[in-house]
Formats: structure tokens, sequence, C-alpha cells
């Protein structure tokens, strides 16, 4: 009671104060949001469709979007596998080292892009730590596409897990309790209890994940080499293109990364709400008229 | 028996695939920024050449970047088998960081191994309205110069040593002349761009600057491009003469056994067909004949000359803390 009317009072401004702060709010989504997005696709269709789809003709084109989605996938079931096994240990168990783990799995958060993708150069490079046995054995990591994939992996590591933890603290372990006193086994709980429970939380870092790898720039940037049909993923082939002066088709695959971009959003917005609905459903009844 | 029989069609795969595989090579080529074009170019033609001479199908695959970043990823392991950088440094640097190559690289082919050479100039804005016609415009009081960092760009380094270079040679000119004549046109840089086509990028597509300082070949590129006629070639009446060089990564090309194809990729670059597609895409070619259109006329004054070679040049202006950082730490 005392809550809702603190709240009224909150919303007592004078009309227009309220309206230049929703007009305040909109400028800047459009400012910042809609016009660059706008702008990617108004480029991009500047010479007419037909110059669109002629970008998407090219073989480099597709050779960057096919290895872009084979970076994200090999680190999206990766992370996704890392992210399970991590959040379930944090979210359902306390032991030592808790907190160190949880700021580790931060770490690719905080470290810049750039300084990622020089750490494998560092490791792997000819000059580096590991190179010279690598290149007796004729292995190459960097400027192929192991790099690649390494350096994504290493940038969408804590999305999973991150999204993942706080789910499984607020689901706690009474089911899994109750499950093992039915004479479950442990992976029975797992597939059938835990898993289950947070599976909206798991979709929802899951998108987030391949939001990252699709459009990671800095660190693969460092490790790819930049071979045209061979280690450009699709966010450096834009940039190769734009470089070359051949706008439309620049802006022709960034549309299409902002095309999948907005899907994501779309499946993110639907996974969160799920989620949250999961966690909390007296939220159910309360939205429902 | 039906288990040999089985080996057998095996092994006859095997040699098959192993057959084919022989009858594909591939090549990278590590370039720096403003070659994109002209490599798509030489890469077609000299496809076409070595295919009517062996049989082969050769895919020449380009990596294009600042020279200097270039020069470090194929010390860091990029496969190249021939670098056509910049500047003869970043190669040193492959002999001397990475032992990829021999350190006397340079004899190795024609001319100091550059097939093709290029100066500097200044691309302005539609008409010049700020007037740009010589080195000593580029100081003047609110002249916005765009220019990428000599530290990642070959190109960098040559507007730098042909800033200094000429402030040197002036009459009157003294070491000191052309210290303080370069750290006045570093103060007139808004953006350090780390390769020549992003500083082009920056001057034509984002309208940033009143001068763009850059490779001859990039700035008649820019006047063939969609912005052509918002821009204006200035030619000083004195500038370098750039030698980009090309060379063989002998270690890589030997490993991964190219060594043949990459010898007579660059030998192609030579060639008079090469020439004339070095010579179209605005290089100066090494044999004159093979242009097939005017270069502007200007006095190029040699590194060798106006600094004693590249070693010393590179020891006195680009090294850590050399007179380049002098001049970064005064700005």
């Amino acid at each position: 009671m005392a809550e809702s009317s603190r709240l009224s009072a909150a919303r007592q401004e004078s009309r227009p104060v309220r309206w230049l702060l929703i007009l305040a709010a909109l400028g800047y989504l459009a400012l910042f949001l809609l016009a660059p997005l706008a702008a990617v696709f108004a480029e991009a269709f500047k010479q007419g469709a037909a110059a669109y789809f002629k970008a998407f003709e090219d073989a480099e084109a597709w050779h960057a979007i096919r290895l872009s989605l084979l970076a994200m996938g090999i680190a999206v079931a990766l992370n996704t596998a890392f992210g399970l096994t991590a959040a379930w240990l944090l979210g359902k168990f306390d032991f030592r080292g808790r907190n160190l783990l949880t700021s580790l799995i931060d770490l690719p958060f905080a470290v810049s892009p750039v300084i990622s993708g020089l750490i494998f150069v560092l490791l792997f490079g000819a000059q580096g730590w590991f190179g010279p046995w690598l290149a007796d054995r004729d292995i190459r990591l960097i400027f192929a596409t192991p790099g690649i994939v390494l350096a994504t992996t290493f940038v969408t590591f804590p999305f999973v897990a991150r999204e993942l933890t706080p789910v499984m603290l607020a689901k706690g372990c009474d089911q899994e309790e109750a499950a093992r006193m039915l004479g479950a086994s442990g992976w029975q709980t797992f597939w059938r209890v835990t898993l289950p429970s947070v599976k909206w939380g798991l979709l929802y870092g899951v998108i987030l994940c391949s939001a990252r790898a699709m459009g990671e720039f800095g660190a693969v940037s460092v490790v790819s080499g930049h071979i045209r049909g061979e280690t450009n993923t699709l966010p450096l082939h834009i940039e190769t293109l734009y470089n070359e002066y051949q706008f439309v088709a620049a802006f022709a695959c960034a549309s299409a990364l902002s095309l999948l971009a907005l899907v994501t959003l779309a499946l993110k917005a639907f996974a969160e709400r799920r989620r949250d609905l999961d966690l909390n459903p007296d939220l159910k009844q309360e939205t429902a008229p | 028996m039906n288990r040999r029989a089985r080996s057998f069609t095996l092994l006859a795969l095997l040699t098959f695939a192993l057959g084919l595989q022989a009858q594909n090579v591939k090549l990278l080529n590590v370039s720096y920024d403003p070659t994109r074009e002209l490599y798509q170019d030489v890469n077609a033609a000299f496809a076409k050449q070595w295919k009517a001479k062996t049989g082969q199908t050769v895919t020449i695959n380009q990596s294009h970047g600042g020279s200097g970043k270039q020069a470090r990823a194929v010390i860091d392991g990029l496969q190249a088998d021939v670098v056509t950088l910049a500047l003869a440094g970043d190669i040193d640097a492959l002999a001397e960081k990475g032992g990829l190559l021999p350190a006397d690289w340079q004899k190795k082919l024609p001319q100091n191994s550059t097939p093709y050479t290029s100066t500097i100039l200044f691309l302005v804005r539609k008409g010049n309205p700020k007037g740009i016609r010589d080195w000593n415009d580029l100081v003047r009081p609110g002249i916005q110069v765009i220019q990428p960092n000599p530290k990642t760009s070959g190109g960098a380094r040559w507007n730098y040593l042909a800033e200094y270079g000429q402030a040197l040679r002036a009459p009157g000119g003294s070491d000191a002349k052309a210290k303080a004549y370069v750290a006045a046109v570093y103060r007139n840089v808004p953006v350090l761009d780390s390769g020549a086509r992003g500083s082009t990028t920056t001057f034509i597509e984002r309208g940033i600057g009143d001068v763009l300082v850059t490779w001859e070949n990039e700035a008649f590129l820019a006047l063939e491009g969609p912005a052509k006629n918002k821009f204006d070639i200035v030619v000083p009446p004195v500038s370098i003469l750039a030698e980009p060089p090309v060379a063989l990564v002998e270690k890589v090309a030997a490993r991964r056994g190219t060594t043949a194809v990459a010898k007579d990729y660059l030998d192609y670059l030579y060639s008079d067909e090469g020439q004339r597609i070095v010579a179209r895409h605005h290089f100066r070619p090494r044999n004159e004949k093979a242009a097939s259109h005017a270069f502007p006329n200007l006095k190029r004054f040699t590194i060798d000359e106006a600094f004693g070679g590249w070693k010393k040049a590179h020891d006195v202006h680009f090294k850590d803390g050399g007179l380049f950082d002098q001049i970064s730490i005064i700005r």
C-alpha cells in the first residue's frame, strides 16, 4: 500500500516535465540506436535491391558467413557445456574458491578484446611460448580457423555461466533433494530436474553468447591474418569491403549482421520473459487481467 | 584377397587425391594497404599465365593491412609465401626477428627487389580551397593534415621521410629545421590512422581534414572512386622516391613446397605484362615504356641521398625513442 502511494507521488510531476523526459529518452534512443541502424540499411540499398543482393553472390562473402557460423557454433557449444557445469557448481554448492571462480569467469568481460587476441598470439604465435613446438608438428592455430574459434570462445566465455548462475541460485536445491530421496541417480536428477528448471535461462545465455560470437571483431582481427576467403569472418569481411570502397557490399553484409542481431533480440526478449515467469510464477497472475 | 583389393583401392584413391592437390597450389601474398586492387589484377593474370605454362591451378590469397602490422603478423606465424610490403625496413624485420629469409634478401631480385616505385603527393578538396601547393603549406596554422601513424604504416613512414627530407634538402635546411618542420606538420594532424587506407577513408568518407598526404597510387585511385569529382591532386615540386619492395619468404615457401611458383610470381611483376598492370594501377613501372599514361613530373630524392639508407633512417627516426617519438612527445 505504502509502496503504491509512493509511486503515484513520484508521478506528480507536471505534464510538460513528463513529456520533456519522455522526449529526451526517445530522442536518445533514436540518436544512438535507430539512426545508425537505419543508416546501415539506407547505405545498403543506396543503389537498389539488385546491387544489394549482388553483394551476396560473392564467394568470399559466403566463406566469411560460413566461417562466422562455424566459429559461433563451436564457441557456443563449448561455452554452453562449460557454462552449465560452472553455473551448477556455483548455484548448487558452496565451496572454497567459489568467489575466485566467479571472478575468473568474468575475466573475458574485463579484458579488452584486442588483448584477448594478443594473448593467443603470445601463446601460439611463431614467436610465442608454444609456437616452435606447434611449428615442428606443422600445427597452425594462429592465422587459421582454430585461432579464430579459440578467440571467439574466449571472448564469449562468460555469457552462459553468467546468465545461468543466478537462475540456479534462485531455484535452490529442494527439488534436487526430493529427486534424490525418491531414488533418482545423479544424472537423472540433472537431466530431469535441474536442466528443465533452468532451460529458459540457458536459452537466454546461449542467445547472448551467439550474438556476441557472431559479431566479435577485435580479438578475431588480431588472430585472423585477414586472408580473404580463408580467415576473414563476416565482421572482418565488412571492414575489408569498406576499405576497398565497396560501400554497398559492405553495408549489405552489415545489414545481414544487423538482421541477425534483430532476430536474436526478439528471441532474447522471448526467452527473458519465459525465464522471469519461470522464476516468479506470481508474475503470470499479476499480468493476467 | 578382398582386403588386399580394398587397400589397393584406398591407396589408388589416396594417390589420386595427392595428385589433385599437386594440381592445385595456393600462395599467400601478405601486402600493405593500397595494393589491394593492384594484386587482384596481378593474381588473375598470373594464374592464367601459370596455368598455360604448367597446367597447374594457382590460387593466390591476399592479406592487406598497415605494412608494419603485416610484417608483425608474418613474424608471428602468418604463412606468407611472398611479402609485398611498403618498405624495406619491414622485410628486414622478417629477417632479423623471424629468421624467415636471408639478410641480403634485397639483392635477390632486380632493382633493390622493387618492381615498381611510387612517391608521396597531396590530395585536396575540389578547387583547392586552402591553396595548398607545397610542403610549407602543411604547417600553416589551421590546416588539418591527414596521414597515418608511422609506427604501424609503411606509407606513413614514407610521408614522414618525404616531409623531413624535403625540409632537410631545402636551401638553408638543417636537421634542426627539418625536425621542427615535421613536428609542426604532426601538430596539424587531427587523427593518426593505422594504415594508409584508413587515412584515405578518414579524408574522403568522413570528410575530415584539408589535405591528405598519401601515396601517388592511392591519390589516383581516390580520383577513380565514387567521389572522384570532389578532389584534386596537388603535386609538390619535390618529393621522395618510394620503393616498396617484394620478397620470397624462403622459410615458409620451402616448407610449403611453393618456392618455384612463388619465385615465378615475383618475377612476373617485372615482366612486360606485369609492368603494364602495375602502371595501370598508378604505380610507376621500372620499365617506363609499360606505362600507358604519363605520371606527374616532380623531382624525387632517394632515401640514400637524404638519409643514408633505410637502416640509418630507421634507427634515427622510427626506433623506440627515435625522432618520431620525440616529436610525438612535444606534440
